[in-house]
């Protein structure tokens, strides 16, 4: 983890680390430390008074009464039917995002590695949509869908489907999820590559000697050699559902219509920065904290995994 | 490739020339927008081929801005963007190379602390404490500031480690060397490991860049005077007009404005972005 060579200057490194440090602790500990704390107090309305709501529990550890007023912020926000609905939305969601993202980035990918020379050219073609902000693919499909002007708006009437996804939650929904995979489609594309090309050729010509086709040879030797990458980048697409595509929301429906998009990081948005709601938001920031650290735990012993191969 | 199957050739070029269309077609339609006027844009169906209007719009987004609704010229936009994403992106290049020098080179008291200290930011995204950063920044003063658009983004973990990493590459013997020459420990960082770790910078820089630029939730956080507005705030900003018609053509030249500094890093630099996607996810 270190050098056996080092210089021993004392003071140096400190004052190497200091902006670094200075940055973590204001903006990224600290804040993250108040929100933890913000859904465990009472507030009064003009925020002099805050009173600490565990405290009961130092007197009385065993009792229900004290254990429900220390998670008092919790309770008002779990049992919100809002709040579930949120959850299990951002559960289908990001789902959906990372199984359709990733099947059709390993299709691309399997099709790419196919054409030897070609895949370098197809490369340069595929991986600038990873340059667009989630809030301009947001504005681009919120355009072509547009039931007004938008052509494929357009050409779905056409087919008989009348398309408004400003007021049908479900379209609305199925455009946030085409947006995030279109806006994904290249950081799995890469990986996909990738993961192709490390596969040893020698394999995969043993395998047509012995008579596979190459749809037995995909699902029986490139496939599972590949699992580590695409295990990997489930985990990554999950966590990006999760909190990278509050852009593609906010440009695309903004929650709605209803509340039919609304995603947990969008509601932690609305109900803290506009609604001004700060214990309930403090308490869904929270959890959201809890989930993204469960994640990145996942993340990281994938990633070990993957080093194994 | 292993056996000739002709027909399975041109089954992989044309499911990717579809994916190519498909994919491209977005920004096609958008491009195709920003070159017609805003009558034409009004009467469906749009136009799929460009139009007349092209430098019209784009010369009169950036000099002008918007007519109705927003009077400041696109340009200063590009500006705030563009000193956003380099003040970031050098910003983390910057604090995370003399970080990571610190944890691989010096031994002290409070070394590992320090690392698992950077190490959390990984899982602390802005979306999971977003009042409590507000109101740090807005006690720092720095809401509608540049400090206040780029210093809370500077923080980075996967900076931190890529350094570590690269620096725990070089060979031993050369500080051993260096030290001998009579080198200190500033002297053999700017002369030996800043120039040997030019392409993790470049790769770094590629990526970061992106990230600047295309941030949303911050910049919509921090900033209410328009003279700060970033780009893509513009966009949205605009694309969401509730009273109005919305004049699709400029939205649109808007758009492509947006886009295209981050799409050229990314294709004229392709080689180091790859490299720094791959790298920052070890």
């Amino acid at each position: 983890m270190h050098k056996r060579v080092t210089f021993d200057t004392k003071l140096l490194p400190y004052l190497l680390l200091a902006p670094q440090l200075f940055v973590t602790i204001a903006f990224f500990i600290w804040p993250s430390a108040q929100a933890v704390w913000q859904s465990f107090v009472l507030e009064d309305a003009f925020g002099g008074n805050t009173q600490f709501l565990c405290s009961g529990l130092l007197a009385d550890p065993l009792g229900g009464e004290a254990w429900q007023r220390c998670f008092r912020h919790f309770d008002r926000l779990l049992s919100d039917p809002g709040y579930w609905h949120s959850a299990r939305l951002t559960l289908v969601f990001s789902l959906l995002v990372a199984t359709v993202g990733l099947a059709l980035a390993l299709l691309l990918a399997v099709m790419a590695d196919r054409t030897l020379r070609g895949a370098t050219l197809y490369k340069t073609f595929l991986i600038w949509p990873y340059a667009v902000a989630p809030a301009v693919a947001g504005v681009l499909f919120g355009f072509m869908f547009n039931p007004r002007v938008g052509v494929l708006a357009y050409m779905l009437s056409g087919l008989g489907i009348e398309w408004n996804h400003q007021i049908d939650g479900t379209q609305a929904l199925w455009l946030v999820i085409l947006a995030a995979c279109w806006n994904q489609i290249s950081y799995n594309f890469i990986f996909f590559l990738a993961g192709l090309q490390s596969i040893p050729k020698s394999l995969i010509e043993a395998a047509a000697i012995d008579g596979a086709g190459p749809g037995r040879r995909f699902w029986t030797i490139i496939f599972p050699l590949l699992s580590p990458t695409g295990f990997f980048l489930l985990v990554v697409n999950i966590i990006y559902a999760f909190f990278g595509t509050f852009g593609i929301v906010d440009a695309l429906t903004q929650g709605g219509p209803g509340q039919a998009t609304e995603i947990l990081v969008y509601k932690v948005y609305k109900d803290g920065f506009r609604g001004q709601d700060f214990s309930g938001s403090a308490a869904q920031s929270t959890i959201l904290m809890m989930i993204v650290i469960a994640l990145t735990v996942v993340q990281f012993r994938f990633i070990e995994r993957r080093v194994h191969y | 490739m292993v056996e000739n199957r002709p027909w399975l050739t041109v089954l992989a070029h044309a499911v990717l020339i579809v994916g190519l269309v498909v994919i491209a077609f977005p920004v096609w339609i958008t491009f195709v927008a920003s070159t017609h006027d805003s009558a034409t844009m009004l009467r469906p169906p749009v136009p799929l081929l460009p139009g007349g209007h092209m430098f019209e719009n784009y010369a009169k987004v950036l000099s002008e801005g918007f007519a109705q609704a927003s009077r400041t010229p696109l340009w200063r936009v590009l500006a705030n963007s563009l000193i956003m994403a380099l003040g970031v992106s050098l910003g983390k290049i910057a604090i995370s190379l003399i970080a990571a020098y610190a944890i691989v080179y010096f031994r002290f008291p409070l070394r590992m602390t320090a690392f698992w200290m950077i190490f959390i930011t990984l899982m602390l995204p802005i979306e999971v404490r977003i009042v409590p950063t507000y109101d740090v920044v807005a006690n720092f003063g720095m809401l509608n500031s540049y400090s206040g658009l780029i210093v809370p983004l500077i923080a980075s973990a996967t900076a931190t480690f890529l350094f570590r990493q690269f620096f725990l590459s070089v060979p031993d013997e050369l500080t051993e060397a260096a030290r001998v020459d009579g080198a200190g420990p500033t002297r053999f960082f700017v002369d030996i490991l800043l120039p040997m770790s030019r392409t993790s910078i470049a790769a770094l820089f590629v990526i970061q860049f992106i990230y600047g630029w295309n941030q949303y939730l911050w910049p919509l956080l921090v900033t209410t005077e328009e003279s700060f507005y970033t780009v893509i705030m513009t966009l949205t900003r605009q694309a969401n007009v509730v009273d109005g018609v919305p004049q699709w053509n400029l939205i649109m030249t808007v758009g492509m404005l947006a886009m295209l500094p981050p799409v050229l890093v990314v294709v004229l630099m392709q080689r180091q972005f790859v490299r720094g996607l791959v790298e920052t996810e070890k």
